[in-house]
């Protein structure tokens, strides 16, 4: 493997200049200090209660992500290349999924095969011909972004379903603020609080034709058993709005409703952080306790918006993704602005003959998975590993996509033998209104805490950190 | 607001309340099986403080006797009593966070803390100082959430929920005690007065709170009919059955106020304060104080039933 590029140090080692106070920084400080506000950060978190749960795990319902306290800062000019291409792609998802559901024209055009569309478990054929409010699928999007040298940004994933980790961009800037108010008055950071009014803009905006001026937006969670729940009542709380499990609402005649203590109120829009499965057990999973019956007929006949939209699954899976430069070309004309990882498909028998033959070199991930969970990384795995997933591979080659092993950057962070690289992604939220796309400058940055990891997952002893843009 | 969260609001409330009078009992009977025989110390004051508790089944169905050890297991710490010190907490602490939303930041902090805190403390391994401490310790953390709570939240519908928990489960607690130890409170009795007696009431007083407002309101020595009356009929004490009805009454009408129209809560709870508006001590001694007594819980039982009814569902 190359060596990784370190966002401080470069690949030749000088400071580079969004770095040169924090470096400063780090150099003036005594011995101790840092893991000393590392605890003080875990009480602050331990405290407000932001807690996620790994599931699979018996007595972790509820663990808290660690967070490493050296930020990750982005130059200005950084972002701004990031926000282009980021506004670039989420417009293009949304033309695919409202040509998926329409005209498929991306099919026509033989861009995308129509097996991936159609034998996707996560297309819902509900929505064909379904028209929603203002044309907007994908409402918030969280894409997943790498970096590998100066100049190069992949994106290594397109979450359009319900992205989540918004709240800890948000509580990791809190915490942050108030440990190092010295650190901040030697920069100039990009402020992302105003998040929760941007997300409540483009909600608002998104309501139906048929919704009050002032439109009724609610955050649909499937409770306080889900992994993101803290983060669901923590958006419900900033956007100022009520925080509903499937059976606080009811649908008559067509119409959304929750239950107050003043009777029915009607219901405009529903960001909702339940899975299509869920939402409604008439049209979807029978079993569902979660979702609202008839939340479908409601939605279908146009007098309530989803956010995000039923069926936006199917721009998001990594066969899918492998499309997506094709995709921004097909429907913007454009060159895409943020790269691809390149990706072997195996469903394909030439890139399967390929990542067979170098298995040990790649990573492969299961078409539908996610989390981190089902993947090989080729170079770190072992030989009775290699050979299970060997035979994996060959007996359901379509569900895995390959791509090379790629070298993630790294970025100072606090560990027990001092300050040390380690790997971190990138997932800033986008967000698409009737109106405009917005993006706050910043995002989550996770970070692999292990040395030598590549797995950011916070399911698999990944960590967060603050993400600093700078003014200039 | 979502009925549910008005529903978790008001029972996070009456849980907090709960866990609260529970300790006091648990000290109160504590200080009564340390005194001498002669000095009104009993043997069955442990049994007393069970049914005080007002969970005389569940405990007799999972321990043959009731002694110092069982009794403050089972109200304090045990798992199995969803009525517990214990389990109050922690479904109060799961009640909140199912409407995160609707707590302020000291509120959550305070419930959260005191679940984080709770799981410190092992039962089996606790000298009688440290129950003392941790019963210390619920009184610090009710008062904690109620103060919060008085201070931060808005006035409105939220807030007046949770003050109607608190309310609703602090009458009811008050006529707990006063039923179990009504026979103690009787007059006409040979040795009124005596000092057998004159520990049990202030014992009585203790787990409400109202020994020194006793001595504030009357400027006497205790004596029983004025207990009583402290604790049912007197408005300036916040846990007497007639405080109580007048916040619950208060916090109904703000509630009808707001949304535009009374119902059958408003109408329930300005009955039963008028009936205790209506009362002088020497009729409830004539007509019975034990039947009284039970005529209000089975009120109050009611009225939190309309409640529910009309809002929280």
């Amino acid at each position: 493997m190359p060596a990784a590029f370190d966002e401080m140090r470069g690949s030749g080692g000088d400071l580079r200049p969004a770095y040169l106070q924090l470096a400063r920084w780090l150099g003036e400080l005594p011995p101790g200090f840092l893991p000393q506000r590392m605890r003080e950060a875990e009480l602050l978190f331990r405290r407000i209660g932001i807690t996620f749960a790994v599931y699979g795990e018996a007595d972790a319902s509820e663990r808290l992500i660690p967070f490493d306290v050296v930020p990750r800062i982005l130059a200005a000019s950084e972002w701004a290349t990031l926000t282009r291409g980021l506004e670039q792609r989420v417009k293009a998802l949304n033309a695919y999924v409202k040509d998926v559901y329409g005209k498929r024209e991306v099919l026509r055009a033989g861009i995308v095969p129509e097996d991936l569309v159609f034998q996707n478990p996560v297309f819902r054929p509900e929505m064909n011909a379904q028209r929603v409010p203002h044309d907007i699928y994908v409402f918030i999007a969280g894409v997943d972004v790498v970096r590998v040298d100066a100049d190069s940004f992949y994106v290594l994933e397109d979450n359009v379903r319900t992205p989540s980790g918004v709240s800890y961009m948000l509580e990791n800037r809190e915490v942050m603020m108030r440990l190092f108010p010295d650190l901040f008055a030697r920069h100039r950071v990009a402020p992302v609080e105003n998040y929760p009014d941007e997300l409540l803009a483009t909600l608002k905006s998104a309501a139906p034709a048929t919704a009050a001026a002032d439109p009724t937006v609610v955050l649909l969670t499937p409770g306080i058993y889900n992994s993101a729940y803290y983060e669901h009542s923590f958006l419900a709380d900033k956007l100022g709005v009520e925080l509903v499990e499937g059976r606080d609402l009811l649908v008559k005649g067509e119409i959304v409703y929750m239950r107050t203590t003043e009777g029915l109120k009607r219901v405009d829009v529903i960001y909702r952080r339940i899975d299509d499965d869920f939402l409604d057990p008439l049209a979807f999973r029978p079993d569902s306790a979660l979702g609202v019956p008839g939340l479908m007929s409601a939605y279908v006949a146009g007098n309530v918006t989803l956010a995000n939209a039923v069926g936006t699954g199917v721009a998001d899976d990594k066969a899918v993704y492998s499309y997506m430069p094709e995709i921004v070309r097909f429907y913007l004309g454009e060159e895409p602005i943020l790269k691809n990882v390149p990706t072997w498909r195996c469903r394909e028998p030439g890139h399967l003959a390929y990542v067979l033959a170098h298995l040990s070199e790649l990573v492969v991930k299961e078409v539908h998975g996610s989390g981190g969970y089902g993947m090989l990384i080729g170079p770190r795995a072992d030989k009775a590993t290699l050979a299970a997933f060997r035979a994996r591979l060959e007996r359901d080659p379509k569900g895995f996509i390959a791509q090379p092993t790629l070298a993630l950057s790294t970025v100072p962070t606090c560990v027990e033998e001092g300050i040390a690289p380690r790997h971190v992604d990138l997932r800033p939220f986008v967000l698409t209104g009737r109106d405009r796309v917005r993006i706050v400058p910043g995002g989550l940055t996770r970070v692999a805490l292990k040395k030598d990891s590549l797995v950011v997952n916070s399911s698999q002893g990944g960590g967060t950190k603050d993400t600093w843009v700078l003014d200039a | 607001m979502l009925a549910r969260t008005a529903d978790n609001l008001y029972w996070v409330s009456r849980y907090v309340e709960r866990a609260e009078y529970l300790a006091r009992i648990l000290e109160a009977t504590q200080r009564l099986s340390a005194l001498p025989i002669a000095y009104g110390g009993t043997t069955n004051e442990w049994d007393s403080a069970v049914a005080t508790a007002g969970c005389a089944g569940a405990f007799f169905a999972a321990h043959k006797e009731a002694n110092e050890e069982s009794v403050t297991e089972f109200l304090a710490f045990s798992p199995d009593n969803p009525s517990s010190i214990r389990s109050c907490f922690e479904v109060a602490r799961s009640n909140a966070r199912a409407m995160r939303t609707a707590l302020t930041i000291e509120m959550w902090e305070a419930i959260n803390e005191t679940w984080l805190e709770l799981r410190r403390f092992q039962p089996s391994s606790m000298s009688r100082e440290e129950i003392a401490r941790f019963l210390r310790w619920v009184q610090e953390c009710s008062l904690r959430f109620d103060g919060s709570a008085y201070r931060t939240m808005l006035r409105n519908d939220a807030y007046w929920f949770s003050r109607l928990g608190v309310y609703l489960e602090r009458a009811d607690n008050t006529a707990r005690i006063l039923d179990v130890k009504y026979h103690m409170l009787l007059p006409a009795h040979e040795h009124v007065g005596g000092p057998l007696d004159y520990f049990q009431w202030a014992a009585i007083l203790r787990s409400v709170s109202a020994l020194t407002a006793y001595h504030w309101v009357y400027r006497e020595s205790v004596k029983p009919w004025l207990v009583a009356d402290l604790l049912i009929l007197n408005d300036q004490m916040p846990r007497s059955l007639a405080s109580c009805y007048e916040n619950i009454v208060r916090n109904l009408d703000s509630i009808a106020r707001a949304y535009g129209r009374q119902g059958p809560a408003q109408r329930q709870a300005r009955a039963v304060r008028t009936r205790l508006q209506n009362s002088r001590m020497d009729g409830i001694f004539q007509s019975g104080l034990h039947e009284f007594i039970g005529g209000f819980i089975a009120d109050n039982n009611r009225l939190g039933a309309a409640i529910a009814e009309q809002y929280l569902v």
